[in-house]
């Protein structure tokens, strides 16, 4: 993919520097920290909903605590462990491209690029990056090593900001087909959640030489009939079974009650200038993301974390405060014209995995369907939108057995 | 001003209210104006993303170093205000008597993002016609109410401040006031609570008029949500259609998120200046506002009078919650907002610049006892901001027959 920054067209040297890549280093300044902890206490509060539920959204109570610890935390433990990892930036596609690429010391590992979603980042994905490459230590085989390249997003973390549009998930795929080419990886996967999992199909239907299948813990499934009858609020339509039913109704109680905020970002991202100019403001729209990861976020805030403590919370949230994306990344869901949950018309193999607090669990006839070539699907007792920071065992488990029959060729294409 | 207040329960005694914030409050605004964290530019040429950057930064230039509150304070505090307690919350409303004896109490309400600003210029030619070009005998008294929740009304802690309970305290208000018999106004939120009022059909409230009328008839619905279009349409109602599918397809996002979610959008609101007056000009009703460079429309010294208010009051999350306490009904639509209940006379002015021009024919449908309706000459979303003789005009003509 030739890059279209007309400046440096011509001179082979110039040429040599847009397809580096170079190392890259996290390195806060002072002064952005110190500006945000004075931000933080400096807040100003609405008084506390009038209701005694989530039902108006983000709880005072539960934003408050979180301010609180966001006052004594420290977000240098979370840079030193970036920068602990091997980190490199790209430019593709006229815009630089950050990343996380860690290789496996075990021979033949499996290269993977893993895409996180929004309100993600890479440090959705730090807890599964040494399950992944190193097995042997987590109880799997050398066998199930993978190589793993996990970027951040256009508009999010430390990639570049986009100034013109057309960076939606489809662009976005392109430039990791890219990428891999770039890394020198002929044969190798692709795995993603919420946006992930719609940059991830994009590379499925694109289908390039090399990449040997997808997997995805948001699956696009639900047939097209009943994809319309869904976003148009329609009741449960019959002849479905006990499961697809109950996947009808996720659907639909998310789409009803808890999508304004994705509307929100589809039709007017730049309005949102509250969320670059307060950190609580910020935080409180990043944690209404759906109703299952709220609770599990308000949880670790009310002393009794599950799945999430309060610094991964945080990790994320600093994350997207230091580096001025919460309109950028809002931007993606304005870029988008894809459907996040119908069927995306993926042709090579792909293995699903089913975390029961997801927005929406695929029963399996639908994964049939919406994938010719599936080649795995589970459903998984514990997990949630973000399978792969909560539940980083199980879902490097799920990577593992999702991919093992297209190692070293055992399942042609 | 009531009849007589001494003795009368403390709950009960109408106390006048001046507005005097304390200048620390103001050094405050503009030192966040001066402060804000800005994001990159959007990645378009038009407001295809919301509102733009450039302008927003002029705006915010001027908010902090050229604007001054003190003369809307002043010019608030040259009017009678009062507060009152109804229903446990004290509600802040002006009262302007006119001078003409046998004048028609009139309750006018305000909606989002707008407050008793938006309604102040048409005091003058509502309670003293004859210097306005109208007859003396159309004089009014007006009575504007802060809604629960907006500028210097008590913000409720408790659910179940919809508009049917805030009608019924206009109505409490109107008759504490000594008001026997009179009439309601309002556009955007402003018209929700009208159309309750008209349901709720108090004794003494002689009919409604509204500006933000719901005639979208059931049968176009699925047009909007993307469906065929009814076959049989006339040109104004094909026209009419088309702007409520624009409305509903662009610019719904805000008020589906203040329904919704309204603690949420709530913490960076209250938090940031710049955040706030981005989302209130978010509404449809500012997609052609020119930010003071066009002269037929609200100053930017008005529309910031507007923002300054809300964030004075840190009341954008208790603004907010109303969008959650009216359930999702659209104030579009006639089914949604039961005009079929309103067994009130009503009137209805169509303004050009609205989000969408109601037709004649589809008003009259959603009417049962529709007195009135015109096609006002000029004017938008906020008529009475915007056009406060026509919009004056139009309550006068709208209630001659109710005198």
């Amino acid at each position: 993919m030739a890059s279209e920054t007309p400046r440096k067209a011509g001179a082979a040297t110039a040429v040599a520097e847009e397809t580096a890549i170079r190392p890259f280093r996290i390195d806060v300044p002072e002064e952005a920290l110190n500006d945000l902890r004075r931000r933080i206490a400096a807040t100003r509060w609405p008084e506390r909903e009038t209701v005694a539920d989530d039902s108006q959204g983000v709880r005072l109570a539960t934003i408050q605590e979180l301010a609180r610890s966001w006052l004594n935390y420290d977000w240098r433990t979370c840079e030193t462990k970036l920068n602990a990892l091997p980190q490199f930036m790209t430019e593709i596609d006229g815009l630089d491209i950050h990343f996380i690429h860690v290789r496996s010391r075990h021979d033949n590992a499996l290269p993977l690029i893993i895409t996180h979603g929004w309100p993600g980042s890479i440090i959705e994905q730090l807890k599964i990056i040494d399950p992944l490459t190193n097995p042997t230590a987590h109880g799997a085989e050398a066998s199930d090593a993978f190589d793993l390249v996990i970027p951040s997003i256009p508009g999010h973390g430390f990639s570049a900001k986009p100034t013109s549009t057309g960076w939606d998930p489809l662009r976005t795929a392109r430039a990791w087909i890219e990428l891999m080419r770039r890394l020198g990886y002929t044969r190798y996967v692709a795995q993603g959640g919420d946006w992930g999992a719609a940059i991830t199909q994009r590379m499925g239907v694109e289908a390039p030489p090399g990449l040997l299948g997808i997997h995805t813990n948001m699956p696009g499934t639900v047939p097209d009939d009943l994809w319309e009858a869904v976003q148009a609020g329609a009741p449960t339509p019959p002849g479905l079974s006990a499961e697809e039913r109950r996947a009808y109704q996720e659907l639909h109680d998310f789409f009803a009650d808890h999508l304004a905020y994705a509307v929100e970002m589809s039709k007017r991202p730049q309005t949102l200038y509250g969320i670059a100019d307060s950190p609580v403001g910020l935080a409180a729209w990043m944690l209404d993301h759906d109703p299952k990861s709220y609770e599990l976020i308000a949880r670790a805030f009310a002393g009794n974390p599950g799945g999430l403590s309060r610094d991964d919370v945080l990790d994320n949230v600093t994350l997207y405060w230091l580096t001025n994306t919460g309109i950028s990344s809002a931007r993606l869901y304005w870029e988008n014209k894809f459907g996040f949950f119908n069927v995306q018309g993926v042709k090579i193999p792909v293995g699903v995995s089913i975390f029961p607090d997801e927005l929406y669990e695929a029963p399996r006839s639908w994964a049939e369907r919406a994938y010719p070539k599936l080649i795995h699907y589970n459903r998984l007792p514990v997990g949630g939108h973000f399978a792969a920071w909560e539940q980083p065992q199980i879902f490097s488990e799920e990577l593992r057995a999702a991919f093992r029959s297209l190692r070293n060729g055992r399942q042609a294409r | 001003m009531s009849p007589s207040t001494a003795g009368i329960a403390t709950e009960t005694a109408i106390r006048p209210f001046r507005v005097d914030v304390p200048e620390e409050q103001l050094v405050e605004l503009r030192r966040r104006i001066d402060a804000t964290r800005w994001p990159d530019r959007e990645t378009v040429t038009d407001q295809s993303q919301g509102v733009q950057l450039a302008r927003l930064l002029g705006l915010a230039r001027y908010w902090s170093l050229g604007y001054d509150w003190r003369k809307v304070e002043a010019k608030l505090n040259a009017l009678p205000q009062f507060v009152t307690e109804i229903d446990r919350l004290q509600l802040h409303f002006i009262h302007v008597r006119s001078r003409q004896p046998n004048a028609l109490p009139v309750v006018i309400t305000h909606g989002w993002p707008g407050s008793v600003l938006e309604l102040i210029k048409t005091i003058g030619p509502l309670t003293d016609p004859g210097a306005f070009g109208g007859r003396a005998e159309d004089a009014f008294d007006v009575v504007m109410p802060s809604l629960p929740g907006y500028g210097f009304s008590a913000h409720p802690s408790e659910s179940g401040w919809g508009p049917e309970r805030i009608g019924s305290a206009w109505d409490v208000l109107m008759k504490r006031l000594g008001y026997t018999r009179y009439v309601a106004q309002g556009g955007d939120y402003g018209a929700v609570v009208t159309h309750a009022m008209g349901r709720q059909a108090p004794a003494g409230l002689l009919g409604i008029h509204v500006n933000l009328p719901a005639a979208v008839p059931l049968e176009v619905l699925p047009a909007v949500g993307g469906g065929p279009a009814p076959t049989g349409l006339s040109e104004k109602e094909r026209a009419a259609l088309d702007q409520v599918i624009t409305a509903a397809m662009r610019d719904t996002a805000y008020s589906l998120m203040m329904g919704t979610k309204p603690q949420t959008i709530g913490y960076s609101l209250n938090d940031s200046p710049v955040g706030l007056a981005a989302w209130m000009l978010g509404h449809p009703g500012f997609n052609r506002w020119a930010y003071g460079s066009d002269p037929g429309q609200p100053t930017t010294d008005e529309v910031l009078d507007d923002i300054t208010l809300y964030w004075l009051t840190s009341s954008p999350t208790s603004a907010a919650r109303s969008y959650w306490e009216n359930h999702g009904r659209s104030p579009l639509v006639a089914a949604a907002q039961m005009t079929v209940d309103i067994s009130i006379p009503t009137a209805v002015s169509a303004f050009p610049g609205e989000l969408y021009v109601a037709p004649e024919s589809w008003a009259r449908r959603a009417y049962p006892k529709l007195i009135y309706f015109h096609e006002a000459e000029r004017g938008g979303h906020f008529a009475a901001l915007e056009e406060p003789e026509i919009f004056s005009q139009e309550l006068r003509a709208a209630f001659t027959s109710l005198r």
